[in-house]
């Protein structure tokens, strides 16, 4: 499983071709219908969602969009949503509780944007609210990590029944770069950041921190995107499957007893005895 | 009647850290915010505001807990709870034992079963000595088991935060506590709970992003700095110096985000006055 460094495996989920939110939406969804806005401010585009059919069922679908070509990234700030694109995704998953739909969501950002309009908006309480509000829904969420999943901004998305993560996607307290900065002052040390950080996959599996790791093909997915599609289908319909066996109450029940178990049972802060 | 009794307690304050601290008449200390330097003595009797510019200087956990708890109402919960070391990260176990010793904190929070001009409730408080009042493992649990203690009891919520938001040295674990309070939160008041959240500078990141946001009354000190995204990271991101008074609780008021304003010496009444009007019925 491990043929990749975590450095590489930051740069593999990184790649510019690899399949994002769009595109998995255009390949395992039928019957699209785009919803945009946040009926409070403005629409932003760093967030994708709307409803579709997943193998004929409606469905929500919310992801982070970076945008493939030049322009497609600046409409979506290269994938770093503002409030607006937190009130968004959280007026959607409303709608899919009220609607009794299934909730899928794909994470893929750098991280929510630090910028003044952001900040002047209330960042930190529409992900805030983004948190509170996907903790209760009872109806299945199903979060798939695809490539970077960078802090807060990439949770605002993942409080979900079944987090399950690409094999060489990362997910991560902050960009290993901003980690470095803070803890070391020197982002320049972000490869060591990377390995000691725990980000990829196969750590946060062994954490319990993500439910499943999918398959990707040699080389990573951007090297055959019909195969990535086919195993995150095949993911998909296993897990809601799986959920559909679950009432309402207990799924919420289900998602709450499984985040706040994280970050119990874990080795001690102690001093190594002299 | 409480303003006399209020005045007197800060009094006791005083003598009390004077005995404990050899707090001299004569010392001055500086206003890291105004430059100007004031006695020690109207530091405290100001609860650690500067006498000049009124700036809200930080202070611990417990000093915060003793300036508006009734006397002798403080019982502590969960004071055992350590950090944990999921990443095995150099030197983390070494720093986290020092700051116990030197701030006598297990780790950033303290939480504590409390009255208020006789009003009981739970609170916490995050202290930014300890690793700036980071959130790591042992904050969100305790966080999370102090919002269910509440729960459990039927009584209210009081948190104080003051920090730089999840812990790097734990990694996605202290990011998964966003998700734990948050969580906890949205239980306890869908329950019929209520959640007063208290911003102290400076709280930034994870904490902004999670239990801070989430009060059904957000209150804060004057001048605290709030914010998701750290001043200097956002001059960095947007290559431009940040225009005077960004981000400080002002800013949050004049911008929707917060109830009000409260100086440090109106804590008491003003958690008092909200206590007294969610009991039910009201008070006769």
């Amino acid at each position: 499983m491990s043929r990749y460094t975590p450095e590489e495996k930051v740069k593999l989920a990184r790649h510019p071709d690899r399949p994002g939110t769009a595109d998995f939406i255009q390949a395992l969804f039928t019957d699209f219908f785009e919803q945009r806005g946040d009926r409070l401010c403005r629409e932003d585009g760093s967030i994708l969602g709307g409803i579709a059919r997943f193998h004929g069922r409606p469905v929500t679908v919310v992801g982070h969009r970076k945008g493939r070509s030049l322009e497609e990234n600046l409409v979506c700030n290269f994938g770093m949503p503002g409030p607006e694109g937190y009130r968004k995704a959280q007026r959607l998953m409303r709608q899919a509780e009220k609607f009794g739909r299934p909730i899928i969501t794909f994470v893929d950002t750098p991280g929510a944007y630090p910028g003044t309009e952001a900040e002047e908006r209330g960042q930190g309480e529409a992900i805030a609210q983004c948190l509170a509000l996907m903790s209760a829904l009872t109806v299945p969420v199903i979060a798939v990590v695809t490539g970077e999943g960078g802090s807060g901004g990439a949770l605002a998305l993942a409080v979900a029944n079944r987090v399950l993560m690409l094999e060489h996607a990362v997910y991560s307290v902050l960009s290993p770069e901003g980690f470095a900065s803070i803890l070391w002052k020197d982002s320049s040390r972000a490869g060591e950041a990377c390995s000691v950080m725990k980000l990829t996959a196969q750590d946060l599996r062994r954490g319990g921190i993500v439910q499943g790791v999918l398959r990707e093909p040699e080389g990573g997915a951007h090297t055959d995107w019909e195969a990535v599609f086919r195993t995150v289908d095949a993911a998909l319909v296993k897990e809601l499957a799986a959920l559909d066996k679950l009432k309402g109450p207990a799924l919420a029940k289900q998602r709450y007893d499984m985040f706040r178990a994280m970050g119990q049972d874990l080795p001690l802060a102690r001093e190594e005895e002299p | 009647m409480n303003r006399t009794f209020s005045r007197r307690r800060d009094r006791l304050l005083v003598y009390r850290s004077m005995r404990e601290n050899k707090l001299s008449s004569t010392r001055r200390t500086k206003c890291p915010e105004c430059g100007e330097e004031s006695a020690d003595l109207e530091w405290e009797r100001g609860l650690q505001v500067c006498p000049r510019c009124a700036f809200h200087s930080p202070i611990g956990a417990y000093y915060r807990l003793s300036t508006i708890l009734d006397p002798g109402s403080f019982q502590e919960l969960e004071e055992k709870l350590v950090p944990a070391d999921p990443l095995a990260f150099p030197g983390y176990p070494a720093k986290v034992a020092g700051l116990a010793e030197s701030t006598g904190l297990s780790d950033a929070a303290v939480a504590a079963l409390g009255r208020v001009e006789d009003h009981r409730a739970v609170f916490v408080v995050l202290d930014s000595r300890f690793l700036m009042g980071s959130m790591g493992t042992a904050v969100g649990e305790k966080v999370t088991r102090a919002v269910e203690h509440a729960e459990k009891k039927k009584l209210p919520l009081v948190i104080f935060s003051a920090s730089g938001g999840a812990r790097m040295q734990e990694g996605i674990f202290s990011l998964m506590q966003m998700a734990k309070t948050a969580a906890a939160i949205q239980r306890f008041q869908s329950r019929g709970g209520l959640y007063i959240s208290c911003f102290t500078h400076p709280t930034t990141g994870g904490v902004t992003a999670s239990f801070a946001s989430l009060g059904d009354v957000i209150l804060a000190e004057p001048g605290a700095l709030i914010g998701f995204a750290g001043p200097r990271v956002i001059e960095q991101t947007i290559g431009e110096k940040l225009p005077e008074g960004f981000q400080r609780a002002e800013y949050l008021l004049d911008h929707g985000f917060l109830d009000q304003i409260v100086p440090r010496d109106q804590w008491r009444a003003v958690l008092a006055q909200l206590l007294a009007l969610h009991e039910k019925g009201g008070r006769t």
